[in-house]
């Protein structure tokens, strides 16, 4: 590998949550950590963000979701990755969640869970060590 | 490393494959080298469009308006947006994938997005291999989109075979930088937003600036092969409506002709040389300064030449021509 | 040491906490006011008194002495049945008027079964799909003797549909019926992102609904022009207030092109705006909005009577400035945003449960929340005189410049060629944008200060109970939605929905056929997919 190795993240909206302002914000800030960052806009579904994992291969895909159907969208979008032999991205979900409903999504396979609060450069540290290639 | 797992699904037809290897392409030359190298043979079936136009032209929405006339036509379409990297943080927000219509399937046409990266000589580079890698996945048709009609876009469009700008009605801002930058290689241009008002005017500014071009060429002389590339394509004027979808039959016949033409003329076989001859000088470029600064920095018969420049005994230029003799290449 | 300089100032003292204080617009904000701040000012041309030209100190001479504001807790969350319980319990507790919040797939006019909708059934709001859902809401409750606000914007002229039959059915005509409907879709292309059609048709069906009720459910406020998700999506308090009252004079401009007479439709608008942090520069924002919303409809839009140059507002506590972190802190930020909109004169209040960050708030939270506009009421004495505030040199001087800094922004939309041009071009997302990811970095880098999250944190995380959706009420509603669809005449459906397409293809006012449409129980999706294939959907540009 070159020095010439950027990380690539997708940032996207699953479902029909609208409040994308710290997706954005997360969007810039991964930007201005020298990464290469893909927004996918509102209104994702599950297909809708693999079809674009697959053609993108980002490094990292952070989902941001604040309207409490993370229980119901996450685990399909793990699944369809798996389908697709998309293993070695690190996934990740942000936004609304609360406390209890992690376990049941780190047996997702998704990790960190940075909700309101968090400092950005948090997640982007976040992000930079914990990418699974 | 062995690519050729990931090169016999490309070949099958898998886009995860497409994907991973655009990665590695993008990322590390000497992995780039290794592919292109066992790919390079299945290359060449596919027609390359350049597509570019200032912010706001409405790229996006023209692109995704004729790759769906593409996609009805059965054809397989590859799509590469690059987006400029910040030269301040180096990262970059890839803003056109979500500006396209998000209900292509999978199996008709193929989206990346890239950064260019900001270095000039690995710019073109990496959408080059890019290029050539959906080439070798079967598309019968990439667009490779940008932003910026300057210099920079130029290189960018080394490979492509029919060079579209767009422009939109309003301002004049867009014929200015076109004048400066991409003019020399624009096939086509495309007025688009065609119900907005001025849009005739905007036709005719863009003839007014041809019309310069056009008289500049004949007052000066050329010779030779490159005179071919000067030579007989007029490069067209359309007006369309992307959100409409109006006027594209007449655009893609106006491909058509261009494509005919460089295939007819011969112009297509000059081109090709060209573009591998500056394909190779650039990645020529990027080895030796590899070299060149892999020997800088460790040779110790360059500290010695830095001595003597220090002491102003020697002059970078003289020192420049010392390490070409060391490097063997004078 | 203080020193005076030559203007009757304080010079700052060099051993200040920061080096300048500058509030959450960007205003810097002065060591000391004097009446050299505020002498400038006219009474009678600048304040006037409460009720009058151009209304500064408050929308009525009496305001709170008269009657208090309207409690208004916004509230709604799985089926119908469930969200009439927490009405029901709301009301018990002294609510005076109630509040739907609706679930995603509603806002979007999507049914509870379509593929979009999955996972979002019930949560964030109560699922509504057809008229028998919007029966079961207000089951027992006399909408004759409550007003009601619902917050719906692409879809509202169908749920104000269902809100007037549902009246009927329970014996009332529709000229009783008090409430609103969000129903601003320009803010939505701003901020708060549940479009559904481009910006055009959606204007025509605003103004449908402005002209209908004019004449049908005159108590009706058609529109509440808001400011409060232009806030929450990272605004200014400055550009909360222009971007708002800009919308507004575009809905005014749109309803008189229709042919509309301002003096008709201009009493039933009404505004929304957020209560933030800063406790002067959101009272001081209240007074500037409603002497800039008076002044225009006089001078520019020719408005004659007092009723349409009156601002009247509804408030919400800042959900974005509350923590996750030490929950219960909320409850003192509620407080003071609470006040703030009380001394800066708001019509109707909702405050935010302490929770909110966390979920849907729990009961106790809600009642809390409630509680705590009980004590400003009744303990606090904000209520029992008009605008306090008024004359603080402080007040004045930062009203004025409050409506310095939106006069700018007015002209910049108007060199824009106004709302839906700027829209198009991107202007207010961009300054959105912008304000978000500086306030980001401002807190990153502590030069703002929000306690328990970015100073003064606790080492050790507490646990708060917090409110569950089961992810049962997806399956429940779509059964609803299912038995519905079997009693209902398909028949009648389809006739109602191929007229209404064929009216959406003119220029008739839509709302009769909208009406008619779920009247026969056709559902929400179905009318708005109607819609759609007229209209067409909108596609944003995404702006960082």
């Amino acid at each position: 590998m070159t020095e010439n190795r950027k990380i690539k993240v997708l940032v996207c909206k699953p479902g029909l949550d609208g409040h994308d302002r710290g997706a954005k914000v997360l969007a810039r800030a991964l930007r201005d950590a020298g990464m290469e960052v893909i927004y996918t806009g509102l209104h994702q579904t599950p297909d809708m963000i693999v079809q674009t994992v697959l053609q993108e291969d980002p490094d990292a895909v952070m989902l941001s979701m604040l309207s409490g159907a993370h229980k119901a969208l996450c685990p399909v979008i793990m699944d369809k990755l798996k389908e697709n032999e998309i293993d070695d991205v690190l996934v990740s979900v942000g936004g609304i969640i609360p406390d209890e409903d992690k376990p049941f999504l780190e047996e997702h396979g998704l990790k960190g869970f940075y909700g309101p609060g968090t400092e950005l450069k948090t997640i982007v540290e976040f992000v930079k060590n914990n990418l699974k290639r | 490393m062995d690519y050729s797992d990931l090169i016999e699904k490309l070949l099958n037809g898998n886009s995860r494959a497409v994907a991973r290897l655009i990665t590695l392409v993008e990322n590390d030359i000497e992995a780039a080298e290794s592919i292109i190298n066992a790919i390079y043979g299945h290359t060449g079936n596919a027609y390359i469009l350049g597509v570019t136009g200032s912010p706001g032209s409405g790229k996006s929405t023209f692109i995704s308006t004729l790759t769906k006339l593409f996609a009805e036509q059965g054809k397989k379409i590859g799509i590469i947006c690059v987006d400029p990297t910040s030269p301040i943080t180096g990262g970059a927000i890839l803003g056109d994938r979500i500006r396209m219509k998000d209900n292509f399937s999978l199996k008709d046409v193929f989206i990346r997005s890239m950064a260019n990266r900001g270095q000039l000589g690995g710019l073109a580079r990496a959408t080059e291999d890019a290029v050539k890698i959906l080439d070798a996945y079967g598309c019968d048709i990439i667009i490779v989109e940008t932003v910026g009609v300057g210099q920079s876009e130029v290189d960018i469009f080394k490979s492509a075979q029919t060079v579209i700008v767009l422009l939109v009605p309003g301002s004049g801002d867009d014929i200015q930088a076109i004048k400066a930058g991409i003019m020399e290689i624009t096939d086509i241009f495309v007025v688009n937003k065609m119900d907005l008002a001025g849009a005739d005017k905007k036709i005719s500014d863009v003839m007014q600036m041809l019309e310069l071009k056009m008289n500049y060429k004949y007052e000066s002389e050329s010779h030779g092969e490159n005179n071919l590339l000067e030579s007989n394509w007029t490069p067209e004027i359309i007006k369309v409506n992307s959100r409409k979808g109006e006027n594209f039959e007449h655009l893609i016949k106006l491909i058509d002709k261009h494509r005919e033409y460089l295939k007819n003329s011969g112009v297509l076989v000059v081109y090709q040389k060209n573009r591998i001859k500056s394909e190779t000088i650039q990645i020529l470029k990027h080895k030796i300064s590899e070299k060149v600064e892999g020997l800088i920095h460790s040779n110790p018969t360059i500290d010695e030449y830095l001595r003597l420049v220090m002491d102003k005994s020697l002059d970078p230029y003289s020192m420049a021509n010392l390490i070409i003799k060391l490097l063997g290449i004078d | 040491m203080a020193e005076i300089d030559e203007n009757k100032t304080l010079k700052p003292t060099k051993n200040e906490r920061q080096e300048k204080f500058e509030n959450l617009s960007g205003i810097e904000i002065k060591t000391l006011y004097t009446p050299e701040d505020s002498k400038s000012i006219d009474y009678n041309r600048d304040l006037g008194a409460p009720g009058e030209y151009p209304f500064t100190r408050g929308a009525y001479p009496n305001m709170y002495r008269g009657r208090l504001w309207t409690m208004r807790q916004f509230a709604g969350f799985g089926t119908a049945a469930q969200t009439n319980e927490r009405y029901k319990f709301l009301l018990e507790h002294g609510t005076t008027g109630l509040s739907v919040a609706f679930s995603l797939h509603t806002i979007y006019g999507y049914e509870a079964d379509d593929e979009k909708a999955l996972g979002e059934v019930g949560k964030e709001g109560v699922s509504i799909d057809t008229l028998k859902d919007m029966e079961t809401l207000f089951s027992g409750i006399d909408l004759s003797k409550i007003s009601t606000s619902m917050t719906i914007n692409a879809p509202a002229a169908i749920l104000l549909a269902m809100y007037i039959v549902t009246a009927e059915k329970q014996g009332h005509s529709p000229d009783k019926l008090r409430g609103t409907i969000q129903n601003d879709i320009l803010k939505e292309y701003i901020a708060q992102k549940s479009w559904v059609f481009p910006p055009e048709p959606s204007m025509r069906l605003i103004i449908d609904t402005i002209e209908y009720c004019i004449k049908n459910v005159p108590q009706w406020y058609t529109i509440s022009i808001s400011g409060y998700h232009i806030r929450e999506a990272g605004s200014t308090a400055v550009q909360e207030l222009a971007f708002t009252l800009a919308d507004g004079f575009a809905y005014v401009e749109a309803a008189m092109e229709r042919g509309l007479d301002v003096d008709d439709f201009a009493p039933r608008l009404s505004f929304f705006f957020n209560s933030h942090n800063d406790f002067f520069e959101e009272i001081c924002k209240y007074r500037a909005a409603r002497r800039i919303w008076a002044k225009r409809l006089k001078n520019k839009f020719g408005a004659k009577k007092k009723e349409s140059m009156r601002l009247r507002f509804h408030t919400q506590t800042a959900g974005v400035s509350l923590s996750a972190q030490e929950p219960e802190n909320n409850i003192a930020r509620v407080t003071i945003q609470g006040l703030a909109a009380v001394l800066g004169g708001t019509q109707s209040l909702h405050t935010n449960s302490f929770d909110e960050a966390l979920c849907l708030p729990t009961e106790k939270a809600a009642k809390i929340a409630l509680r705590t506009q009980q004590i400003i009421a009744n303990e606090s004495g904000a209520a029992d005189t008009v605008d306090p505030l008024a004359g603080s040199y402080y007040v004045e001087w930062l009203t004025n410049k409050m409506e310095e800094e939106a006069e700018r922004y007015f002209e910049k939309i108007q060199a824009l060629g106004g709302v839906i041009p700027a829209i198009k071009a991107n202007f207010f997302q961009k300054e959105i944008a912008n304000s978000s990811y500086k306030y980001q970095r401002e807190i990153e880098n502590k030069d703002r200060i929000i306690v328990g999250v970015n100073d003064f944190q606790l080492r050790e995380a507490c646990a708060t109970p917090l409110l569950k959706i089961d992810e049962k009420v997806g399956e429940e509603q779509v059964k609803i939605l299912q038995s519905v669809r079997d009693q209902r005449s398909n028949s009648q459906v389809q006739d109602k929905l191929e007229k209404l397409k064929q009216a959406a293809e003119g220029t008739e006012n839509l709302m009769p056929y909208i009406m008619d449409a779920i009247r026969e129980y056709a559902s929400i999706g179905e009318v708005m997919t109607t819609l759609k294939e007229v209209f067409g959907e909108y596609r944003e540009d995404s702006i960082f």
